[in-house]
């Protein structure tokens, strides 16, 4: 929620008193992540399965040998830029549940961006050309995407739930008439609806030679720094949590409410977009039909998860990702199936969400202050 | 009656009608392609309608439910296994196992129900999140039991699909369904019937009845009802649960009436339209169904298409229009909620949980 040394006033003296705000924010969230897998691991009994069998295959899977980690931080990837995009949002103080088709409008635009450009161009970009201006579309359209619930929000009040979503089947159906139609992979042997592949040179490469983990992995982290410094030390980032926490306020001091409305849902849209864009031109090579189901829902539980923290985030995708990745060498070692994790990951956003539950089961009394996430239809 | 709302809404099914009129009418007859356009469009709007209403109930008595989705896929799942459990392993008939999903579906939207009011009302964790935790749970629970019961050997199905009951059985309204060409519009199954049925009962309940005007009082101004003796906290859990019963039966129309199977995500985000319905019906029944047509005109006109495939040679401008005139829901909703079409107004309490 926030981080220790905004929380110790300076009175505070021992290092025990120092360190406990750190201890209680992330206790909440541990103790949700635990007691999901407990319920979790009584599902699996339930329904026939080894419990313990099953969490030493999913911490194999996702940890066990190097090319399971590298997997992991695959899969971790476009959960941090998807999970920052909804928590940037959340500190502005607007649910974006359409994260899902910003990525896909992103993913859309990076790889026409990549495989069209060199034709229209008639020369082939360098990489150093033309990466950049692959995922800076990319995110560019993510953005884009985002701004227009943004503007609708901040100018008419129509509520950004409903808009994000309206815009998630907007994207959906267009991606699925672009894929079938003007962008479609025209090598005769393609029997799916999906783009061709990108330029060579507007692929980010690996991080080693033989894993498929990416330099993509690497700048999630360092966006995430980057919207950690944004919301916290500069001052777009100060208008952004005070039209967050209180539009009322921020409008007496002088803050653009409205400009800082429609901003905020750009920059998350950027991110979201950013998600969509490493996983075509980092992984995937091309955009495909249905490649992201879940990408938006996943998000939120991480945003939620990690308390809307960037660093609570980082942490949370990786927990995500090691879930799902690890998630098929347990269906692999105990035949449960990998759905499971899809039951687990729910429940520790209700456990997180509902924290009173957790705050009663283990007797943690209620501290922080509470920060609003979203407020109703009316404004 | 917002009357300017509803002549928008009509202006926009004829648009969509009209577009499949113009395609189709060197190969039909336009009165055939209307009559079948206007019995799918009633037909798949079903779900909508009574994921609106879910909607209409919650959110009169204050509470945001984005949850309509998951009680939707759930109630679809759980409706669907307990008729084929019942056909399949106790023996019972296929017309009693169907009637034993639905109220399986029914029951498993009321339980769902009683999770959002826990979460929201008791807990008071905020409304959206509890809704969205309901939607990631549902897609986790079908997933996980769908694969687990009839994909793996050791299960009681022993890793088959067993054959379905079937669907439920159309009804013909007497003397209507019997008007030749336009009958086909009264010829529909029961849970459709049930949804045009329920939204002129909670049009009653919601404004002739006590029950209504107490669900209404405490999702306008709960302080206030507390304070004439209306037990608030009491009012929000019976009305969503009494929400999530009706969007279990909207979730048994997918598995018990429309096709006899289910699939992992088959609702398909019916439940989010739903909501956009109510919504686009400035949360009233009559609106939230008009509104809900308009959703299914557009998804009639999707399959209506399909027939016409022959008749406009390039396959493509076939698939431009349906794509296009499919966006046309959304980015209709997303004007409603501008308010161009008139003010929308959600009840004043709707999302604050109460605080004595």
């Amino acid at each position: 929620m926030q981080s220790s040394e905004e929380r110790t006033s300076p009175q505070t003296k021992s290092i025990l008193r120092f360190l406990r705000p750190t201890l209680n924010a992330l206790g909440v969230p541990l103790l949700a992540v635990l007691t999901a897998m407990i319920v979790g691991g009584l599902i699996i009994a339930f329904a026939g399965g080894d419990p313990f069998m099953a969490y030493i295959g999913l911490f194999e899977g996702a940890f066990g040998t190097p090319k399971a980690l590298s997997e992991t931080a695959v899969w971790a990837s476009p959960y941090i830029f998807a999970g920052l995009a909804v928590a940037l949002a959340f500190r502005g103080g607007l649910f974006n549940i359409g994260a899902e088709g910003q990525l896909a409008f992103g993913a859309v635009m990076a790889a026409l961006i990549g495989y069209a450009l060199p034709g229209w161009l008639h020369i082939a970009l360098p990489a150093f050309i033309h990466i950049p201006l692959a995922v800076g579309f990319g995110a560019l359209a993510g953005a884009l995407w985002a701004a227009i619930p943004g503007a609708l929000k901040a100018y008419t009040g129509g509520h950004e739930v409903i808009n994000t979503i309206m815009m998630n089947y907007i994207a959906l159906n267009l991606t699925s008439f672009l894929l079938n139609g003007p962008m479609r992979d025209p090598n005769p042997l393609n029997v799916v609806a999906r783009t061709p592949v990108i330029a060579v040179n507007a692929r980010i490469p690996p991080l080693f030679e033989g894993f498929r983990v990416h330099w993509g992995f690497v700048l999630a982290l360092l966006v995430a720094g980057l919207v950690w410094w944004l919301l916290w030390k500069t001052t777009l980032g100060f208008e952004i949590r005070t039209v967050g926490a209180n539009p009322d306020a921020a409008k007496y001091a002088g803050i653009n409410v409205k400009r800082t409305i429609v901003l905020t849902m750009a920059l998350s849209g950027l991110l979201a977009g950013m998600a969509g864009t490493i996983e075509v031109t980092a992984l995937n090579y091309r955009h495909e039909l249905g490649f992201s189901t879940g990408y938006g829902f996943d998000a939120i539980a991480i945003a939620l998860l990690g308390k809307t923290h960037p660093l609570g985030v980082v942490l949370a995708a990786l927990l995500f990702a090691a879930m799902r990745n690890g998630g098929t060498r347990m269906q692999f070692l105990t035949q449960i199936p990998v759905d499971i994790i899809s039951v687990i990951q729910a429940l520790i956003l209700l456990f997180v969400a509902a924290d009173a539950i957790i705050r009663y089961i283990y007797r943690i009394r209620a501290r922080e202050e509470r920060v609003v996430l979203t407020r109703g239809w009316g404004g | 009656m917002d009357w300017r709302r509803f002549g928008f809404i009509a202006l926009i099914i004829s648009v969509l009608f009209g577009v499949v009129v113009l395609i189709g009418h060197v190969q039909i007859a336009p009165v055939i392609i209307v009559t079948s356009m206007l019995a799918t469009t009633i037909a798949v709007a079903s779900p909508l309608t009574l994921g609106a209403l879910c909607g209409v109930y919650c959110e009169r008595a204050g509470v945001v439910n984005i949850g309509i989705e998951g009680m939707m896929l759930s109630a679809a799942f759980f409706g669907w296994l307990a008729a084929i459990y019942m056909n399949t392993v106790f023996g019972i008939a296929p017309m009693p196992s169907l009637l034993g999903g639905v109220a399986a579906a029914i029951l498993t939207g009321g339980l769902l129900g009683l999770l959002h009011s826990v979460l929201s009302v008791t807990f008071k964790v905020d409304q959206i999140i509890g809704g969205t935790v309901i939607n990631i749970l549902a897609v986790g629970i079908t997933g996980f039991l769908n694969r687990q019961l009839f994909f793996e050997k050791g299960s009681i199905f022993g890793g088959n699909v067993p054959h379905a009951p079937g669907v439920l059985p159309r009804i013909q309204i007497p003397l209507l369904a019997d008007i030749p060409v336009v009958g086909r519009i009264f010829d529909q199954q029961p849970i459709t019937w049930a949804a045009i049925l329920l939204v002129l009962v909670t049009h009653y309940v919601l404004f002739y009845t006590r029950w209504g005007l107490r669900t209404r009082a405490v999702g306008e101004h709960p302080r206030a009802a507390d304070t004439v003796g209306i037990n608030v906290i009491r009012m929000r859990y019976a009305n969503v649960i009494l929400g999530g019963m009706l969007a279990g039966l909207g979730g048994a129309y997918f598995t018990l009436e429309s096709v006899p199977s289910f699939e992992p995500l088959m609702t398909n985000g019916r439940g989010f339209i739903a909501l956009a319905a109510m919504i686009f019906g400035n949360w009233t029944p009559f609106g939230a169904w008009a509104a809900a047509l308009v959703f299914g005109a557009a998804q009639a006109l999707q399959i209506n298409m399909q027939f016409f495939r022959e008749v406009i040679p390039p396959q493509l401008a076939i698939l431009q229009i349906s794509y296009v005139v499919g966006l046309a829901p959304y980015i209709l909703t997303m004007l409603i909620l501008t308010g161009i079409i008139g003010k929308n107004i959600p009840p004043a309490a709707d999302g604050q949980p109460y605080e004595k």
